[in-house]
């Protein structure tokens, strides 16, 4: 047993019906969620810190590329650290990613924006955190691109993420937004996170400090999934 | 004023879109050379105990039509009710699945065996379940909920027990379609909208 999750902190998550988001006005459960403590099924979840992987998997630049080439855009970093809200980190745990190339046009046979595909890009890559709960990517800056939504109406640049912790209750999907960029005030996506704190967590820093003079500049994005309560005390009426 | 909790904010969820195929399954949406292993296609493997089953499933939305770009994962247990990584699990079982919705009808398959009752503390047991977890453009945060057998018996369970809409219960019990095999709808709104989990 790993213990108890912690229940999720109420107004951090988007609610499910977002009407400005419509795709979520008939994709949203109209009945209420149902509580309970988790059990063994939630507290438990799939491990992949045994997996091999290849030595590009987290090498956008490269994983796609033709032999002596790599993708075109603005070259960059992606890191940060896995942890849980009681801000301990979180190893051996499976990150997966995927975006659009520098053109905002995603490599799907269902994306027909005229945005050109870049031969040497394919969009997708993961890695395993570290001891320390740290992870890094290598890949370019996505685009934004539009969508129909609204009549005009364009996707901030973003990067997908996929996120296992150590139990299928941490499970998390999201997105991560760049510093400064002015979309992300006017999408209804982003916006559909009522609190103006929560959203920042989604937005990655630039970060000088790791940037690689002359060869790609860098963004931290730390990432917090809830945690297992620290037992201080509690009920066990089987006396165990 | 009072001493602030010094915690970090969890990292808030977003919609999976509906390009996760590019991450999750990049062969399902023409990505090919890109040497991933894909993980969740084999739950459990040949040699691994219990009774093999077939489960097809769909994801439907509030207009009936069936979702044709969602994921689905699950996660189970073994024949014996014990979770990979638990002490004594089965090794050809790796409990966790992820497929697709196919483009056309919105069907997915899944392979796999079915799971035992899980402990739960003292003598207490759930019915054998397998957990779902659902996401798709549209979907602002992944959607749990557990697909139960009909042949089992549910009226014991301390976790259905908080249901307080009995009739809601059915909306989480499989279909049998054949020996071996299921059927499971996943209606997201409106009229026998299946019960999802704040878990």
């Amino acid at each position: 047993m790993t213990g108890r999750l912690i229940p999720r902190e109420a107004g951090i998550h988007p609610p499910l019906f977002t009407p400005a988001y419509k795709t979520s006005v008939l994709r949203s459960p109209q009945r209420a969620l149902i509580a309970f403590d988790s059990s063994p099924s939630e507290e438990t979840g799939p491990t992949f810190g045994h997996m091999k992987l290849g030595a590009l998997d987290n090498d956008l630049l490269l994983n796609y590329a033709r032999p002596g080439t790599s993708a075109i855009g603005e070259r960059i970093i992606v890191h940060g650290r896995l942890l849980d809200e009681n801000n301990r980190p979180i190893p051996n745990a499976l990150i997966e990613i995927w975006q659009a190339n520098a053109g905002g046009r995603y490599r799907h046979k269902k994306d027909g924006y005229l945005a050109a595909l870049d031969p040497d890009f394919g969009g997708c890559g993961r890695t395993i955190t570290g001891e320390d709960g740290s992870y890094a990517f290598r890949t370019v800056k996505p685009g934004a691109y539009p969508w129909p939504n609204g009549p005009n109406e364009w996707r901030p640049a973003h990067i997908h993420f996929s996120i296992f912790g150590h139990s299928f209750g941490q499970r998390l999907i999201s997105q991560m937004y760049f510093e400064g960029d002015p979309l992300i005030a006017r999408c209804p996506i982003a916006q559909t996170i009522p609190d103006k704190a929560a959203l920042d967590r989604l937005v990655a820093a630039l970060d000088m400090s790791e940037t690689k003079p002359m060869d790609a500049i860098a963004y931290r994005f730390d990432i917090v999934l809830r945690g297992h309560r620290q037992t201080h005390f509690e009920n066990r009426p089987e006396g165990m | 004023m009072v001493q602030k909790f010094d915690k970090p904010i969890l990292t808030p969820s977003q919609t999976a879109g509906p390009y996760v195929h590019i991450g999750l399954v990049p062969e399902a949406c023409g990505i090919e050379d890109v040497p991933f292993e894909t993980l969740g296609r084999e739950i459990a493997g040949p040699e691994a105990k219990g009774d093999r089953i077939k489960i097809t499933c769909r994801v439907v939305d509030g207009g009936d039509l069936p979702l044709r770009d969602c994921l689905v994962e699950t996660w189970q247990a073994d024949a014996a009710g014990i979770y990979p990584g638990q002490e004594g699990a089965d090794p050809a079982v790796s409990g966790f699945g992820r497929m697709p919705a196919d483009f056309t009808t919105g069907e997915i398959t899944f392979e796999t065996i079915k799971p035992g009752a899980i402990a739960l503390s003292g003598d207490r047991k759930t019915p054998p379940h397998i957990s779902f977890w659902i996401f798709a453009r549209g979907i602002n945060h992944g959607l749990h909920t557990r697909m139960y057998f009909p042949e089992d018996d549910l009226s014991g369970d301390p976790l259905l027990a908080r249901i307080e809409h009995r009739d809601r219960i059915a909306t989480m019990v499989a279909e049998a379609t054949g020996p071996g095999e299921y059927r499971f709808e996943i209606r997201l709104q409106g009229a026998g909208e299946t019960v999802f989990f704040d878990i």
